[in-house]
């Protein structure tokens, strides 16, 4: 049997990157032509995609075109916490929110920290086709801190894995933080750090400030991540390595990472969705959707990681979606899971914070979004590559977006297996119309596609994986 | 009144009228017969997921004075222990028929979640939540410090409480000790100040928490330079728990000598203020460590007076969130009712 054809699709008036609007045809997998719109030949069979919303996108309202969005750092649980999220749902909710590609991270049970389970992750992925799965192996044995974890048979395996964290739990021993920089490269690995000092955070709540002095919950201070991004940085430019920096929440935490870079230290920086728009204020009903590690922090944070992102001293924006059972959040503050799903609203969210605000262009989105961090994660190149520009020739990873649409946020009809959204009750700008996996539909009009039904119409198999 | 969870936000009249229904309680507590009729056939249930058997008992001669049965539900051999949670309890107690929970827990903003999580339609009063607020607590320490500095009972607790309806307007009070860790001292900044008190926080640097610079109140770090020149009305002392001067380099002072040499309150310290100042402790006292034997049981000292007033203060508060509809505030409780007692 030859290899499956995918289902060729027009995208009519779109406008890529937000520039003037273009018909885009994808064929086998690739952007086959993009030209003026009616310009284009269009294979027999393919599916029309209309334009946005007013019909035409001449008057800069129509369907946005980004690459396909890539996440660099998704909690998808499985295996160990299925009754969170599954490998399957997760990346099926990444979907739905215009994602290709994410990176697994490693905090899962067992922990990815052998080439077994980190190509355990990746073949799920594979199985479930929702976007790529590529699994982040843990620096240390079991996260625990200790020792180094099989770093090269990580790398070596199936998954090619790149990008390490302990994420959770911070690389907190200087020599082993400097062994695990030296160690990846390698094989032009990087370290992700999950910036937090663990005596200076020991049973934190919140971010240590005027809120938590008022209701008395255990704070988190930004020196604790701060601390930690200081020592990395003069790490990496020690060793001379590539290091990550995730969710990086704080004004001090910017402004470090700044200086690195004008430095000249090899060093990136990720901030959330959440911290980009939502402070510590929240924490005040106790109400712990709105608890996460980093914490919330204050509104002079958020202007600063606003900034930061604008001048591109914070390279990109991950999710951290990090879903939880009911039980883990319907609970005290204190008791309750850290963390909230993300997948679904990031790009509403840094449309909002960053786009509709007039601080970055939907290309700077699509350079946040999608190219930073497929180049950070090594996979904007090879036969599976993202993050690559929306032009002929290249994988049709495409996510189409209309700004126009707002959204009510509902956790409890969200695609991922979890509610703890801290967006419920909020309304978003911008919806994610259609999201193509090398061609292939994920998403269209706003709905995940179910890809046995689109195989079958293709007349392929149900699953990639039953031909291997 | 609904619920009362914090004495952040209060109004100084609903401050008021808690104290003057305590005072009103308080006559009630002379006479032969304690108990008034007031809550027959009303449910309060006293949720202490906490060690407290002060508080507990204290929040349960209250209900008892007031005819209301009481429930006792002590974390220790209940279901909680065996890892129920605080939502399925919410849940036992709503179906059960309770009118009031009385909780007392360690997580701070537990008694908010019970009130507005919606597992439940008691009212609901905080006895204690973490390191946050402890509203009966500031409000028996209002009314101690308005019987005795503003009506007209001595130090001996004799003298007539002519105090009904004031404030605290002028005068000033020290709070001295662990601020950071410490439900009574959040509690008391808000309300003393409320009712028109100055309040001074004193405390090593390590027990002030960060962001204390929005309380409404100043923050020394010296007790004998601040007790000279301030000269506060009422000096109140904070029980330092034992585990904040171990876990070595995490400990919040060096030693237990030197704390009691900078911060304990003895009878060398209560010589310096004014003659009419009162001496405070929430309770219960670490002799030794942050009070000296001879400043506790000084003539000056208010400490038992302290705990016989709770009961009176949460009569009151019981009182209030129970006998008036759900939607009325306070003021709107019947007059008649409360002059009836």
């Amino acid at each position: 049997m030859s290899t499956p054809t995918p289902q060729a699709y027009v995208l009519r008036g779109v406008r890529p990157y937000g520039t003037d609007p273009v018909d885009v045809v994808l064929a086998d997998g690739v952007i086959a032509a993009i030209g003026a719109p009616g310009t284009v030949e269009v294979p027999d069979g393919a599916t029309e995609i209309p334009a946005g919303s007013d019909g035409t996108g001449s008057d800069g309202t129509g369907l946005v075109l980004l690459p396909g969005l890539v996440d660099l750092h998704t909690h998808l649980r499985e295996p160990g916490r299925e009754d969170a999220e599954t490998v399957f749902s997760g990346t099926r909710a990444a979907a739905a929110g215009g994602f290709t590609a994410v990176h697994a991270m490693a905090n899962t049970t067992p922990t990815q920290d052998t080439a077994g389970v980190v190509e355990q992750v990746y073949r799920l992925g594979q199985e479930a086709g929702w976007a790529d799965v590529h699994p982040v192996g843990a620096v240390t044995v079991g996260l625990g801190g200790e020792r180094l974890a099989e770093l090269g048979a990580m790398a070596d395996s199936a998954a090619r894995v790149r990008v390490f964290s302990d994420d959770g739990k911070c690389v907190h021993d200087p020599v082993l933080m400097r062994r695990a920089l030296e160690y990846v490269k390698a094989f032009d690995g990087v370290v992700a750090q999950h910036a937090q000092e663990p005596r200076l955070t020991e049973g934190a709540q919140m971010n240590e400030g005027i809120v938590s002095a008022q209701i008395g919950l255990t704070g988190w201070p930004a020196v604790a991540e701060e601390s930690i991004i200081a020592r990395d940085v003069l790490l990496a430019e020690h060793v001379g390595s590539r290091l990550h920096v995730c969710h990086l929440s704080t004004a001090g935490s910017v402004e470090i990472v700044r200086w690195a870079k004008g430095r000249g230290i090899n060093v990136t920086a990720e901030v959330t969705p959440h911290h980009l728009v939502l402070t510590d204020d929240l924490a005040r009903d106790y109400d712990p959707v709105f608890k996460v590690n980093p914490p919330l922090r204050t509104a002079k944070d958020v202007e600063a990681v606003r900034e930061g992102l604008a001048d591109g001293t914070i390279d990109i924006v991950a999710t951290d979606h990090a879903p939880h059972p009911v039980e883990d959040k319907d609970c005290e503050w204190s008791s309750a899971a850290f963390g909230m799903t993300g997948l679904e609203t990031a790009l509403s969210v840094v449309q909002q914070t960053m786009v509709d605000t007039g601080r970055m262009t939907w290309a700077d989105v699509a350079r946040v979004l999608s190219e930073n961090p497929a180049r950070i994660g090594r996979i904007d190149e090879g036969p599976a590559s993202q993050g690559r520009p929306v032009a002929v020739g290249e994988p049709a990873n495409l996510t189409l977006v209309d700004p126009a649409a707002t959204r009510a946020i509902d956790g409890r009809t969200q695609v991922t297996a979890s509610s703890n959204t801290p967006f419920g009750g909020m309304e978003l700008p911008g919806r994610v119309v259609a999201t193509f996996l090398r061609g292939r539909a994920t998403v269209l009009d706003g709905v995940v596609v179910d890809r046995a039904a689109v195989d079958r119409a293709a007349g392929a198999p149900a699953f990639e994986g039953a031909t291997r | 009144m609904k619920h009362l969870l914090t004495t952040q936000g209060m109004s100084k009249d609903d401050a008021i009228l808690l104290l003057d229904t305590s005072a009103q309680m308080a006559a009630t507590q002379s006479r032969e017969n304690k108990k008034l009729p007031t809550l027959r056939g009303r449910t309060v249930v006293n949720l202490f997921y906490e060690d407290s058997t002060r508080t507990r008992i204290s929040f349960e001669t209250a209900a008892k004075r007031l005819s209301a049965d009481v429930i006792n539900f002590s974390a220790k051999g209940s279901s909680v222990s065996k890892g129920e949670s605080l939502k399925d309890t919410a849940l036992t107690l709503h179906a059960m028929g309770a009118d009031a929970v009385v909780v007392r827990h360690s997580a701070s903003g537990a008694a908010h979640q019970l009130a507005h999580a919606g597992w439940l339609d008691a009212g609901v009063l905080n006895a204690g939540d973490g390191m946050h607020q402890h509203p009966t607590q500031a409000l028996l320490d209002a009314f101690t410090i308005r019987r005795h500095l503003v009506g007209n009972v001595g130090a001996d607790g004799r003298g007539a409480d002519t105090s009904v309806g004031a404030d605290l307007a002028g005068l000033r009070i020290a709070i001295v000790g662990d601020v950071l860790h410490s439900r009574v001292a959040r509690s008391n900044v808000y309300l003393l100040h409320t009712l028109g008190a100055e309040v001074t926080l004193i405390a090593p640097p390590t027990l002030v928490p960060v962001g204390v610079e929005m309380w409404p109140c100043r923050v020394s770090y010296h007790l004998d330079e601040t007790l000279e020149q301030w000269q506060p009305d009422a000096v109140m002392m904070l029980r330092v728990q034992r585990e904040r001067m171990s876990g070595g380099s995490g400990a919040f002072f060096p030693s237990p000598m030197e704390y009691s040499r900078k911060f304990g309150f003895d009878g060398r310290r209560l010589a310096v203020l004014p003659d009419h100042a009162i001496v405070m402790h929430p309770g219960p006292m670490n002799r030794g460590l942050e009070i000296s034997a001879d400043a506790a049981d000084h003539p000056r000292s208010v400490i038992v007076e302290q705990v016989a007033n709770g009961v009176a203060v949460r009569m009151a508060a019981l009182y209030l969130l129970l006998s008036g509809d759900d939607s009325a505030s306070t003021e709107k409780t019947s007059t008649d009712e409360r002059n009836a007692l």
